[in-house]
């Protein structure tokens, strides 16, 4: 039996912990167990699907025995498979620290029986996106983590979390609808919505027809992930969750809209036509974010903030459209994933010892807890790109495939990278001078936790111990740059060239877009009742049974 | 293909109403908008599937192109659930709005404002060296600097 075949259980054990939890909900410590047992033994799952499909190379599964093109089909590339590993770590790190704070809390705060459901249902959804290769199905594994992240959002139902939930739920809303109309628009353009097969007929498209749904799915994307124009809404809604939600948001929640956009450009569009306005957008995004970070004095803010910022980076790696560009986007992908979380778990840690993560309220604190500073310096560096960090690497990756494509745009950019490098630098030394480095009683308003050192416990082991974990899972990002930069230039080197994907879904005699002539036969592995060029709308599936029963 | 002009001319309306709604500040006007938004978008789908024609059950007598296509009205049936769900949720968030700030409006965010106000003159990094945190005097120092820098 091929393991890639068990790859939807990473969608359907979280959802199974989900109904068990919920079905628990008057036995904390049952909850407990069953997610993260539940998530561990997903994680375990997705690193086994990593190292499969390094060896065997991509593979699809077809949902209810519905073939392809007709029902839903799961891909699982280099690609999907890495960030599945990738946001199931973060997951599991952040489920703990959640835990541990509830624990530590006494659970007063959030309403546990209802987090921990919630919390797997997200991350089913999460992987659903990260898996599916089908249009379809990618919109509802967005509808499934966007409406886990609802909840999530306004737990609790203080003010502040309301009002910021109001804007994430309106926001969001639209651009779900955004997306469903550009599905609607490629179907009737197409009559298909397997991502593979749309591979090979959006290219027969009409130019015009074809920029329209492009850019209308990249402005869908661009919401979710937070992309300049469109970005508005993260930094006002973010801050105010929980810490361990934040933290979770802020590492997986943009990266499926920057994984839907690289999909969108690699896969549906390939080619350069909207490479132009991507980069100058990924310019803005890293330069209007990280000035924004700047004028921050909140560090939940700053780091929303920062997050916008560093979202250009992707982007930028992204329009180049290069192998190298390409792979320095997963590489940064992946890196920021983790980066990112550790330090929203960290301001976690931060607000939990000194009462706020207002930078006007604290100081001092690399005094009161050495550990504490530790944990936020290897990841603040790391986000800055000082050198040695996964940070550097990945940027260094950005800049010489930018170098390498030399037009001037693209040096353009890599200016800007570089600028918006040092600034964020800046952004997170003045985090470090103000909150850990000065005296407590510089503060402006200093908080009266930092004084009153004898009444406060300690930071409790289940929230540090997770956080530390995922300190040291960026180190080893660092360490192991050399096997994860060849696993994204793996990956990078097949999304552009697409073979492997259509192949593994449609089967081996698919035709190739890029290969055969744009106007020629009639795709061979498509069954005679898909490709009815003459009159692509509507009735392109007549034959096709209720293939949306499975949706 | 063929497409019902109603149907087209219903979905343009919805998405008018729905847009211009979804600017209001009042929340449940939002509500509205996106409800409307949602339907108008149900609605260009359903015009996807093409004309009208039997539904799809299998007989082996009928042409296959007869049948009508099934796939958008299981994708519209999907988007039903799923809008349903947040609109459920977003009346639930209007209420606690409601029971918290007894308004029905969107509300600006306090630290935006409080940010925006902050005049550019950080009382940190800007201002003239505020003490004598040096073990060289300052007075000589910028003494050495009037004569011309430092020798």
């Amino acid at each position: 039996m091929n393991i890639a075949s068990l790859a939807p259980l990473a969608v359907v054990l979280p959802i199974l912990g989900a109904a068990l939890t919920f079905a628990l909900n008057r036995n904390p410590l049952a909850q407990r167990v069953v997610s993260i047992g539940l998530l561990s033994l997903t994680l375990l799952l997705e690193c086994w699907l990593l190292a499969s499909v390094w060896t065997t190379g991509t593979a699809s599964v077809t949902l209810g025995g519905w073939q392809p093109p007709w029902g839903v089909v799961m891909v699982v590339d280099q690609f999907s498979s890495l960030m599945l590993v990738v946001s199931s770590v973060i997951s599991l790190a952040v489920l703990i620290y959640a835990t541990g704070q509830g624990m530590a809390d006494g659970d007063r705060e959030a309403p546990v029986s209802i987090f921990h459901p919630t919390y797997l249902i997200l991350v089913a959804g999460v992987s659903n996106a990260f898996l599916t290769g089908d249009l379809f199905n990618l919109y509802v594994g967005f509808e499934i983590l966007l409406t886990a992240s609802y909840v999530l959002m306004t737990l609790g139902g203080t003010g502040p979390r309301i009002r910021a939930g109001v804007t994430y739920v309106v926001v969001s809303v639209v651009s779900s609808v955004l997306f469903l109309i550009a599905i609607a628009m490629i179907y009737g353009a197409t009559g298909t919505i397997t991502m593979a097969d749309l591979a090979i007929k959006l290219a027969e498209l009409d130019p015009g027809t074809k920029n329209l749904l492009h850019v209308m799915l990249l402005v869908a994307f661009g919401i979710k992930a937070a992309v300049f124009p469109l970005s508005f809404w993260l930094p006002d809604s973010y801050p105010t969750a929980p810490a361990p939600v934040t933290a979770v948001f802020a590492g997986l929640l943009t990266k499926v809209g920057v994984y839907a956009m690289v999909r969108t450009e690699t896969l549906l569009f390939p080619g350069d036509s909207l490479n132009t306005p991507l980069m100058v957008v990924a310019l803005l995004t890293m330069l209007v974010g990280i000035l924004g970070a700047i004028a921050q004095s909140d560090i939940k803010r700053l780091l929303s903030f920062t997050l916008v910022s560093h979202i250009g980076y992707m982007v930028f790696g992204l329009a180049m459209s290069s192998i190298a560009g390409l792979a320095a986007a997963v590489f940064y992908v992946a890196h920021h994933i983790t980066v990112q979380t550790s330090l929203f778990l960290v301001t976690g840690l931060i607000e939990r010892r000194g009462g706020s993560s207002s930078m006007d309220r604290l100081g001092g604190l690399a005094k009161l807890s050495p550990l504490l500073a530790l944990l936020f310096f290897i990841p603040a560096v790391n986000l800055a790109g000082i050198p040695p960090f996964s940070g550097f690497l990945g940027k260094l990756g950005l800049l010489q495939a930018g170098i390498a494509l030399g037009t001037p745009l693209a040096l353009t950019l890599v200016v800007g990278a570089v600028v918006t490098s040092l600034l964020t630098l800046l952004a997170v030394a003045r985090v470090w001078n103000r909150a850990f480095w000065r005296k407590p009683e510089d503060a402006e308003y200093p908080d009266p936790v930092l004084k009153n050192t004898a009444g406060i416990g300690l930071l409790p082991r289940t929230m540090v111990g997770p956080t530390a974990a995922l300190v040291v899972f960026g180190v080893a990002l660092t360490v192991f740059a050399g096997p994860l930069f060849q696993l994204a230039g793996n990956s990078a080197e097949q999304m552009l060239d697409r073979t492997a994907y259509i192949r593994s879904v449609l089967g081996e005699n698919a035709p190739m877009p890029g290969i055969a002539a744009p106007h020629g036969d009639a795709p061979a592995g498509v069954p005679a009742g898909g490709a009815l060029p003459a009159s692509p709308a509507g009735k392109a599936l007549p034959a096709a049974p209720a293939q949306g029963g499975g949706k | 293909m063929s497409v019902n002009l109603t149907l087209l001319i219903v979905m343009g309306v919805l998405f008018a109403c729905g847009i211009y709604l979804i600017l209001e500040r009042s929340l449940t006007r939002v509500l509205l908008g996106l409800m409307l938004l949602a339907n108008a978008t149900n609605l260009l789908i359903l015009s996807t599937g093409g004309y009208a024609g039997l539904a799809p059950l299998f007989n082996k007598s009928t042409d296959p192109r007869d049948y009508n296509d099934p796939l958008p009205q299981a994708l519209i049936l999907t988007s039903i659930v799923i809008s349903f769900a947040v609109t459920a949720f977003m009346l639930g968030i209007i209420y606690r709005t409601w029971a918290l700030a007894r308004q029905d409006d969107i509300q600006d965010d306090a630290e935006d404002r409080r940010v925006a106000k902050t005049p550019s003159f950080d009382a940190e990094d800007d201002s003239v060296v505020p003490e004598e945190t040096s073990e060289f005097p300052v007075t000589a120092v910028t003494e050495a600097a009037k004569e011309g820098g430092p020798e």
